[in-house]
C-alpha cells in the first residue's frame, strides 16, 4: 500500500498544533482585575475545544491512511445512522453548554457594576485619551459635543453647577485606586474609539452620540499601556494612554493636583488676537489631533511646547536647529524630516501665507511656565495654554473616592 | 409510479449564437459566465492577494527601507480593499458567480439559466462594480482606508485616507455588485426551482446545488441591507443627512450632523455581513461534500442530515449578525441572546464536520489533488470553527475582540477555507470545463504549499491575539503587549505568507498550460455520479444536453452499492426493480 503523505501532514499538523499550544509563550499575561472568570470560561473552552479538535484531526489521519484505495474494492454503504447523528448531536449540545453557561454567568456580572463601584468618564477623540471624574460631589455636569471648543475641551454644559467641581484631565495619562471597583463611563468627541488595557480583560467601544460603559477591579498596581481597540482612522496605532493602578494615597494626592471645569475656566489667560486667530486656523487644520500645547508627550507627535528652542535629533540620526525655516518645511512638507520616534501620518496642509503666518505666531508663544506661576503676571499672553491653566489652578481638597 | 413531467427548457427552442462574440463575450451561455466570473474574481483576487503581501511586509519589516513609501494611509488603504475584494468581489462572486454558474445548471440537468440574458447581464454588472472599485486607486486621495466593516463616522470623516473620493467609489461599487448579485440570484433559485430535469426530486440533489441554493437565499435577503447602509451613507456623505452620524467635532471642526446613530450602520453592516460569512461557507460545505464523497468512493454520509443542517444554518445565521458587536456599546443584554444564538449554530454545523469524516470510515480513498483540498478544508474548518465558539461566547469575545485572534479565525474560516474549497472545486470540475486533466503533479506542489503555508500562518496568528496584539495596527513598536518574540513571529508569518503567495503561480500556470497542453480529459474522469458528469459531450456544447434532457433515476451518492458491478451509478441510471 502506497503511502498517504496527506494522512501523516495531518497527524502532524493536529499534533504540531497541540505542540506549538503548550510550549508558545503566547497566552494571557498576568490578569490584573477581577475578571477570573473569563480566563475561567477560556480556560474550558480551550478544553472542550481541544479535545474536540485533536479527536477529529487524529480521526480523519487515521481514516485517510486506513482507508486507501484499493482497486475493486467497495466502500461500505451505509447511507446515514440515525442512532449515531443524535448521539453526537447529543455530545455536541452538551459541550456548547458547558462554554455557554459560564460565558452567560461571566456576561451578567460584566453588565452589572457592583454598588460601590465608583465612576470615571473617558472622552476619546482623534487621537487621545481624556478624562474626568466627578469631583466632590461625586455627580458628572452635563456635558455633549456640542459644547466643545478649544476652551471648552470635554464639551462641558455651560452653567450647570454639577460640572463645576467635575476634575478633568487632557493628559494621556489616569492614575486609579487598586481594589476599588470603578465603572467606567465611555464618551466621543468624534469617531469609534475603544478604550482597551490587555491585562484588565475588559473593554468597550466610545460611540459618539452615546455613553457606554464596562467595570473592573484593579488588583495589582503598577503602570498599564492604554490602547485604542477599534480603528479611528490613520492614527489609530498612536493613540496610546496610561494607566496608573496605584495606592488610594498616591491617588488622593494625584488627584488633588488637578484641574477642576471651574478652575480651568478662571485660570484661562486671554490669547493675544494674532496668537488666537493662529491657535484657531491650527485647530481647523487639525494640527491638535496629534500634537500638544501643553507639553504631552504624545506618540502621533511631538508637542508645540517650546518647539521654538533648541535642537532637534532627526530620525536619519542628524540634529537640526528649530528655527523657523525647519518648522515651515515641518508644516508643508511633513515627510522631509521626521522627528526621532515617530512615524509620520501628517498630510500636507492647504494653508495661504497668511494663515502659516498666524500658526507660527502662535507656536512662538508656546513656552513653558516660568517655575514660580503665580509671580510672573506679565505680558506674555501668548503664553496661556492648559498647561499653565492646570499648573495655577488648586482644588479644594475634598477626595471624591471616599464617598 | 408519478407522472413524468416534460421539463420546462425541454419544450422551448434554444437559439445558438453565430458570432464569435456571442459566443465568448457577450454570451448567454452559463459555462462560458461562469468562467468569465471565474477570471473577473481571480483577477482582482490577486490583487488583494498582493495587497496582503505588502500589508504582511510591513508588519513584519516596519524599519525596512524597500517598505518606506507604505505609509499608514497605504496601510489602510490596503487592509480596506484586501477586505472587500475578498469577501466580496472574489468568494461571493467565484463561489456564486462561477460556481453558481457552471454547476446550477448541469448538475440539474438543464439546458441554461431559467433566464440567460439577465445571466449575462448579471456579470457584465458584475465586471462594472469591479471597474468602479479599482478606479478607487486612481482617483485623488486614493481608496477609502475606513476597514472593510466601514464603521461610520470615521469613514465619511477626514482623518481617514480616502474620505473624499475613494469612499464614493467603494459605495457605489457594493451598490452595483449587488445589482449583479440578485440578477444572477434570483436566476439560480428560479433555475434550481423550476428546471430541474425529470426525475430529481430536491431531496435528490447533490449538495453542491443545496449550498449555493440557501445561500443564493441568504444573499437575497441580506444583500439589501448593505444596499441600504450603501445609500444611507452616501447621503450622510454628500449630502449631509444624518442617519450614522452624531453632532461631532472631528479635527478641530464642529459638523452640521446631529442625532445619527453609529450603531444603526453596524446592525444593518452585520445584518448582511453575517450571513455573508455563510453565503460564502454554505456552497463550500456543498462542494466540499461532493468531492469528498467522490473522491473517497462512498457515498456521503448522513445526506438528509446534511441537507437540514445546511437549512438549519441557514437559517439561524440570519439571527446572529450582533455577535460582531458585542463591543460596540449596543444594549448588553443581547449579549445573552446573541451568544446563544451563536453557539446553537455551532450544533449543525459541526454536524457537518463529523459527516465529512465520517465518510472517510470504511470508505475507498482516490487520494486525488481535488480530495486532499478537501481532506484539507475540513481540518481548516475545524480550526476556524472552533476559534468561532471562542468569539461567539460573548464574555470571552471581550478580550479577543479586535484582536489578532479575530483576523486569525476569521481567515481560517472565512479565508483559507472557501479558497481550499474553490481550490478543489477547480480540479475537480476543470476537466469536464476544459475538456483537458490539470497537471496532477503541479496541483499536488500547489496543494502542500499553499495547505501547509496558510495554516502556518493563520494558526501561531491567533496567539497573538491572547498577549492582546491588536488588529489594524500600522505599526506595533515593542512594547509590553508586543514583545520582541512576537515580532518574530510576526516574520515568520510573513514568510510563510510570501511563500504561499508566490506558490500561487503554479497554479495560473497549471490553468494555462492545461488548457493547451493538458492530457485529454475522459468524460467522467472521477467516476461521479451528478448529472454533469453525463453530458453527451466533453466540454458540453451550449444547451448541455441533445434533444432530450436527462431523466434521473437516484440520488447522486451511489457509490459502493453492494451487489453492483461498479462502484458508482450515474444518476441517470434506472433503479433495478425492488427483488
Amino acid at each position: 500500500m502506497r503511502i498517504a503523505y496527506i494522512a501523516v501532514i495531518l497527524f502532524l499538523v493536529t499534533l504540531g498544533s497541540v505542540v506549538f499550544n503548550f510550549t508558545t509563550p503566547f497566552h494571557f499575561d498576568a490578569i490584573g482585575s477581577n475578571w477570573e472568570l473569563i480566563d475561567i470560561t477560556v480556560y474550558i473552552t480551550f478544553i472542550v475545544c481541544g479535545v474536540a479538535f485533536v479527536a477529529l484531526g487524529l480521526l480523519m489521519a487515521w481514516w485517510v491512511y486506513k482507508f486507501q484505495y484499493q482497486e475493486g474494492k467497495f466502500a461500505e454503504y451505509e447511507p446515514e445512522n440515525a442512532k449515531l447523528e443524535s448521539q453526537l448531536t447529543i455530545i455536541t449540545t452538551i459541550g456548547v453548554v458547558v462554554m455557554l453557561a459560564p460565558g452567560l454567568v461571566a456576561w451578567n456580572d460584566y453588565i452589572n457594576p457592583p454598588s460601590d463601584a465608583y465612576e470615571l468618564e473617558v472622552y476619546s477623540k482623534q487621537w487621545n485619551w481624556m478624562y474626568r471624574f466627578p469631583g466632590a460631589d461625586g455627580i458628572f455636569g452635563a456635558a455633549h459635543n456640542k459644547y466643545v471648543d478649544l476652551d471648552n475641551p470635554f464639551g462641558m454644559k455651560p452653567g450647570d453647577p454639577y460640572g463645576e467641581d467635575d476634575i478633568l484631565i487632557t493628559d494621556k495619562t489616569v492614575k486609579i485606586p487598586v481594589d476599588r471597583p470603578v465603572k467606567v463611563l465611555l464618551r466621543s468627541q468624534d469617531v469609534l474609539h475603544d478604550f482597551w488595557v490587555p491585562a484588565i480583560r475588559a473593554k468597550m467601544d466610545a460611540v459618539p452620540g452615546m455613553v457606554t460603559y464596562f467595570w473592573f477591579e484593579p488588583i495589582v498596581e503598577r503602570v498599564y499601556e492604554v490602547l485604542c481597540a477599534e480603528l479611528c482612522g490613520r492614527n489609530h496605532f498612536n493613540m496610546r494612554g496610561e494607566m496608573h493602578v496605584v495606592s488610594m494615597n498616591e491617588y488622593s494626592t494625584w488627584l488633588n493636583d488637578q484641574v477642576t471645569w471651574a478652575g480651568m475656566q478662571a485660570g484661562a489667560v486671554p490669547l493675544s488676537p494674532e496668537a488666537a486667530l493662529g491657535r484657531d486656523i491650527a485647530n481647523d487644520a487639525g494640527c491638535f489631533a496629534c500634537h500638544s500645547t501643553d507639553g504631552t508627550q504624545r506618540d502621533t507627535g511631538p508637542t508645540w511646547l517650546d518647539i521654538w528652542d533648541g535642537t532637534v535629533e532627526l530620525d536619519d540620526g542628524t540634529t537640526r536647529v528649530r528655527d523657523e525655516a525647519y518648522i515651515v518645511k515641518s508644516i508643508l512638507d511633513p515627510h522631509a524630516e521626521i522627528v526621532l520616534g515617530y512615524t509620520t501620518t501628517m498630510t500636507t496642509s492647504e494653508l495661504t501665507d497668511e494663515e502659516l503666518q498666524s500658526i507660527l505666531d502662535y507656536m512662538k508663544g508656546l513656552k513653558s511656565a516660568p517655575a514660580k506661576q503665580e509671580t510672573t503676571d506679565e505680558n506674555e499672553s501668548e503664553n496661556a495654554e492648559p498647561s499653565s491653566e492646570v499648573d495655577s489652578t488648586t482644588i479644594p481638597g475634598e477626595d471624591p473616592s471616599t464617598n | 409510479m408519478a407522472t413524468v413531467e416534460v421539463p420546462y427548457q425541454e419544450t422551448v427552442p434554444l437559439h445558438h449564437p453565430k458570432t464569435w462574440i456571442g459566443k465568448y463575450i457577450f454570451s448567454q451561455d452559463h459555462k462560458i459566465i461562469a468562467v468569465q466570473y471565474g477570471i473577473t474574481a481571480m483577477a482582482v483576487g490577486l490583487v488583494a492577494l498582493i495587497l496582503s503581501e505588502f500589508m504582511r511586509l510591513q508588519i513584519a519589516f516596519p524599519e525596512a527601507g524597500f517598505m518606506a513609501f507604505f505609509t499608514a494611509d497605504h496601510y489602510y488603504q490596503a487592509i480596506t480593499m484586501h477586505g472587500m475584494i475578498m469577501v466580496i468581489y472574489l468568494l461571493t462572486a467565484f463561489l456564486l458567480g462561477a460556481f453558481g454558474n457552471f454547476c446550477v445548471p448541469l448538475m440539474c440537468g438543464a439546458r441554461d439559466m431559467v433566464f440567460p440574458f439577465v445571466n449575462m447581464l448579471s456579470y457584465w454588472v458584475y465586471l462594472l462594480s469591479v471597474i468602479i472599485l479599482m478606479i478607487s486607486y486612481f482617483v485623488p486621495g486614493g481608496p477609502t482606508g475606513a476597514g472593510w466593516t466601514l464603521y461610520p463616522p470615521q469613514t465619511i470623516t477626514q482623518g481617514t485616507p480616502g474620505v473624499d473620493w475613494g469612499i464614493a467609489t467603494m459605495l457605489i461599487s457594493l451598490a452595483v455588485f449587488i445589482v449583479a448579485f440578485t440578477m444572477g440570484g434570483l436566476n439560480y433559485i428560479t433555475t434550481i426551482l423550476q428546471a430541474r430535469t425529470r426525475g430529481l426530486t430536491l431531496m435528490r440533489m447533490p449538495l453542491t446545488v443545496w449550498g449555493i441554493f440557501i445561500a443564493t437565499f441568504l444573499g437575497l435577503i441580506a444583500f439589501p441591507a448593505l444596499f441600504v447602509s450603501a445609500v444611507m451613507m452616501l447621503l450622510d456623505k454628500f449630502l449631509k443627512t444624518s442617519f450614522f452620524m452624531p453632532a461631532i467635532v472631528s479635527l478641530g471642526s464642529k459638523l452640521e450632523y446631529s442625532g445619527g446613530q453609529p450603531l444603526l450602520f453596524q446592525h444593518l453592516f452585520w445584518f448582511f455581513g453575517h450571513p455573508e460569512v455563510y453565503i460564502v461557507a454554505l456552497p463550500a460545505f456543498g462542494v466540499i461534500s461532493d468531492l469528498i464523497s467522490v473522491h473517497a468512493r462512498k457515498n456521503i454520509f448522513g445526506y438528509r442530515m446534511m441537507v437540514w443542517a445546511i437549512v438549519a444554518i441557514g437559517a439561524l445565521s440570519l439571527i446572529v449578525w450582533a455577535h460582531h458587536m458585542y463591543v460596540a456599546g449596543m444594549h448588553p443584554s443581547f449579549g445573552f441572546f446573541f451568544a446563544t444564538t451563536t453557539l446553537i449554530i455551532a450544533v449543525p454545523t459541526a454536524l457537518k464536520v463529523y459527516n465529512w469524516i465520517l465518510t472517510l470510515w470504511r470508505a475507498n480513498i482516490r487520494i486525488t489533488v481535488p480530495m486532499l483540498f478537501a481532506l484539507a478544508f475540513v481540518l481548516t474548518f475545524i480550526v476556524g470553527g472552533i476559534t468561532g465558539l471562542f468569539l461567539g461566547n460573548v464574555i470571552i469575545d471581550i478580550p479577543l475582540s479586535d484582536t489578532y485572534f479575530v483576523v486569525a479565525h476569521f481567515h481560517m474560516v472565512m479565508g483559507v477555507s472557501p479558497i481550499l474549497a474553490i481550490f478543489g472545486g477547480i480540479y475537480h470540475w476543470y476537466p469536464k470545463l476544459t475538456g483537458r486533466m490539470l497537471n496532477d503533479t503541479i496541483g499536488r506542489i500547489h496543494f502542500y504549499f499553499t495547505f501547509i503555508g496558510t495554516y502556518a500562518i493563520y494558526f501561531p496568528m491567533h496567539y497573538l491575539g491572547f498577549i492582546g496584539v491588536p488588529r489594524r495596527y500600522y505599526e506595533t513598536g515593542i512594547s509590553e503587549f508586543y514583545p520582541v518574540a512576537a515580532h518574530n513571529l510576526n516574520k515568520f508569518i510573513t514568510i510563510a505568507a510570501l511563500i504561499v503567495g508566490v506558490s500561487q503561480i503554479l497554479f495560473i500556470f497549471n490553468l494555462v498550460h492545461s488548457y493547451f497542453k493538458g492530457k485529454k480529459a475522459p468524460a467522467n474522469p472521477w467516476g461521479a455520479n451528478s448529472l454533469e458528469w453525463c453530458t453527451p459531450e466533453t466540454p458540453p456544447r451550449h444547451g448541455n444536453w441533445e434533444d432530450r434532457l436527462p431523466t434521473v433515476h437516484r440520488w447522486a451518492y451511489d457509490f459502493g452499492v453492494p451487489g453492483e458491478e461498479k462502484d458508482h451509478i450515474p444518476q441517470t441510471v434506472p433503479r433495478r426493480k425492488a427483488s
